[in-house]
């Protein structure tokens, strides 16, 4: 079985940029994975790479087995891509958007798959609407049914997420899961790192174009986040060397401890009272995917 | 083909939705002239014998009104696609670039032909001839349709905002149409002015499209098709390399 998405020895430049300075990277059919990174990574430039709308300096990427530029139709025929920016097209209302987008992936006839999915999306009572006539998160979401238009096995999501309210990023993310659970590969990329952590199974992190951290996500919180124990003190205290070396943060009369086993925070609060720490208040945090993509950003 | 035949729909279905804009509304302008003009030179012109300047001046409307917009539909679409961003939608699909720029091509020649039709329909009030030889009208509306709709297709591509696309159209397109024997014969033009328009393609477009109507022209229909229809061929092989290589449209 050919991996949803295959990319060898990719490079790019804009002018004098390196947006892209060769990636290597597969990802399995049925996985949903996270591409994170900072603004200018490259992850953006990735995607058009993938859906033949930036073409790379050097390098091949394939999805579902076929080369995104020799066999072109089959990869972008096999590829859903959702959009970063905004877009929409005024002059037709979001049906006949759909309709069209169905007409460039060759289907006609395709009002079932596209009443499901404005269903799945809240969209129904909107179908008749002009595309300038629906808030920003209905655009959003018409964006998300216009890549599923044509059933794609690989969906591609750049940021879906973004200025978009909590509830609708439930039912959002709900939507997506479901087509993950039917055996859609979901690739996601989001600044919202509590997302990629809750929804990927695995995470490539990208930093000035090139692959830095790629790992299953438990793996990587498991490697570069440790618990944390975060005390109020009544006053700012000095800690002996042992315990100041085990700080992750300090805030006036707040520390925060990093630790791997709960078997320490005993000894870590023995520690600040000897030290002539009075403890007025605590908090205990689970490792996040914060911790990991800032370790990972300041290493490399 | 299916995405083609969507793309041309699509595009077709654009002006429609805005039919006051790209349909009545150069329909109009080009009433404006015939009225303004036919007023003025019905009595003191007679381009060719036993046509009146009227008669003469309505084929050149007609086929102004074709060549600008087609011009106008697929440089327009293209450069509000890429200004809104929309554009992507046209580009992730499996859509060939030839199927693409015949898209584009064809929907511009219909855009002119609808044009086109509704200035002689509206015309016919005001003049009345018999049709010579039809099967050139059609000839030159398709060959100057596609022509302009290419270089449509090139300055929408070209362009990065509306400013260049207007600079475009007013430095260009329109002096050469408007240069181009639409409101006179260039035999009445001294010798220099007559070899300059020879240099101009809209000339032929215009002059042949007129033979059509009254079986008289300026030069041969016959050097007319053959001059069109190799500008027409140069302007869609470039067209077409600049699609192939995604000039402006795939980084």
């Amino acid at each position: 079985m050919s991996p949803a998405i295959r990319i060898a020895g990719v490079t790019k430049h804009f002018r004098s940029l390196q947006a892209l300075a060769g990636v290597d990277l597969e990802i399995g059919q049925g996985e949903f994975f996270g591409l994170l990174g900072p603004n200018g990574a490259g992850k953006t430039t990735l995607i058009s790479c993938l859906a033949g709308l930036a073409r790379p300096d050097s390098g091949t990427l394939e999805v579902m087995g076929h080369d995104v530029v020799r066999d072109y139709r089959a990869a972008r025929m096999a590829l859903g891509v959702v959009p970063q920016e905004l877009v929409f097209d005024p002059f037709f209302s979001v049906r006949e958007m759909l309709r069209i987008q169905s007409g460039y992936f060759g289907l006609k006839n395709n009002d079932d798959w596209i009443d499901e999915i404005l269903h799945h999306l809240d969209l129904t009572t909107k179908a008749n609407a002009n595309m300038r006539m629906l808030s920003g998160g209905m655009k959003r979401r018409a964006l998300v049914a216009q890549a599923l238009v044509h059933r794609p096995p690989v969906i591609v999501l750049d940021e879906p997420t973004a200025g978009v309210d909590v509830e609708l990023r439930q039912g959002l993310w709900q939507f997506i899961r479901k087509l993950n659970e039917d055996g859609h590969t979901i690739v996601l990329t989001t600044h919202y790192l509590e997302e990629a952590e809750t929804l990927c199974g695995r995470i490539a992190m990208l930093k000035t174009g090139r692959i830095v951290a790629l790992d299953t996500t438990a793996n990587l919180l498991q490697r570069f986040a440790s618990h944390t124990l975060t005390l109020s003190l009544a006053a700012p205290i000095v800690l002996p060397a042992p315990l100041a070396a085990r700080v992750a943060r300090a805030d006036g009369a707040e520390l925060a401890f990093g630790f791997d086993s709960f078997d320490e925070v005993a000894g870590l609060l023995e520690g600040v009272r000897a030290a002539g720490g009075n403890v007025l208040d605590m908090a205990l945090g689970k490792p996040d995917m914060e911790q990991v993509f800032v370790g990972i950003m300041n290493q490399n | 083909m299916e995405g083609f035949k969507t793309l041309l729909y699509k595009e077709c279905l654009r002006f429609w939705k805005v039919g006051f804009q790209t349909v009545l509304s150069p329909v109009l302008t080009a009433v404006l002239y015939l009225l303004i003009f036919g007023h003025v030179l019905e009595d003191h012109v007679q381009p060719f014998p036993g046509v009146s300047y009227t008669a003469f001046l309505v084929p050149g409307l007609v086929m102004m009104t074709v060549l600008q917009n087609a011009f106008a539909n697929s440089s327009s679409s293209l450069i509000q696609s890429k200004i809104t961003g929309n554009i992507v939608f046209v580009l992730l699909p499996p859509i060939s670039y030839r199927e693409f720029y015949a898209a584009y091509v064809i929907a511009a020649v219909l855009r002119g032909a609808a044009c086109g039709v509704g200035v002689l329909a509206v015309s016919l009030p005001f003049v009345s001839f018999n049709i010579a030889q039809p099967g050139w009208i059609i000839a030159f509306t398709l060959l100057g349709g596609a022509f302009l709709g290419s270089l449509g297709v090139i300055a929408g591509i070209w362009a990065d905002k509306f400013d260049q696309l207007a600079a475009f159209q007013n430095f260009l397109i329109m002096p050469l149409t408007m240069l181009s024997g639409v409101f006179y014969s260039i035999h009445s033009l001294p010798a220099f002015w007559q070899g300059v328009s020879h240099f101009n393609p809209f000339f032929f477009m215009i002059d042949g499209f007129r033979y059509g109507f009254f079986g008289a022209s300026d030069v041969s229909p016959w050097t007319s098709i053959s001059v069109v229809t190799a500008c027409f061929v140069v302007l869609a092989v470039v067209t077409l390399q600049m699609l192939a290589r995604g000039y402006k449209l795939r980084a």
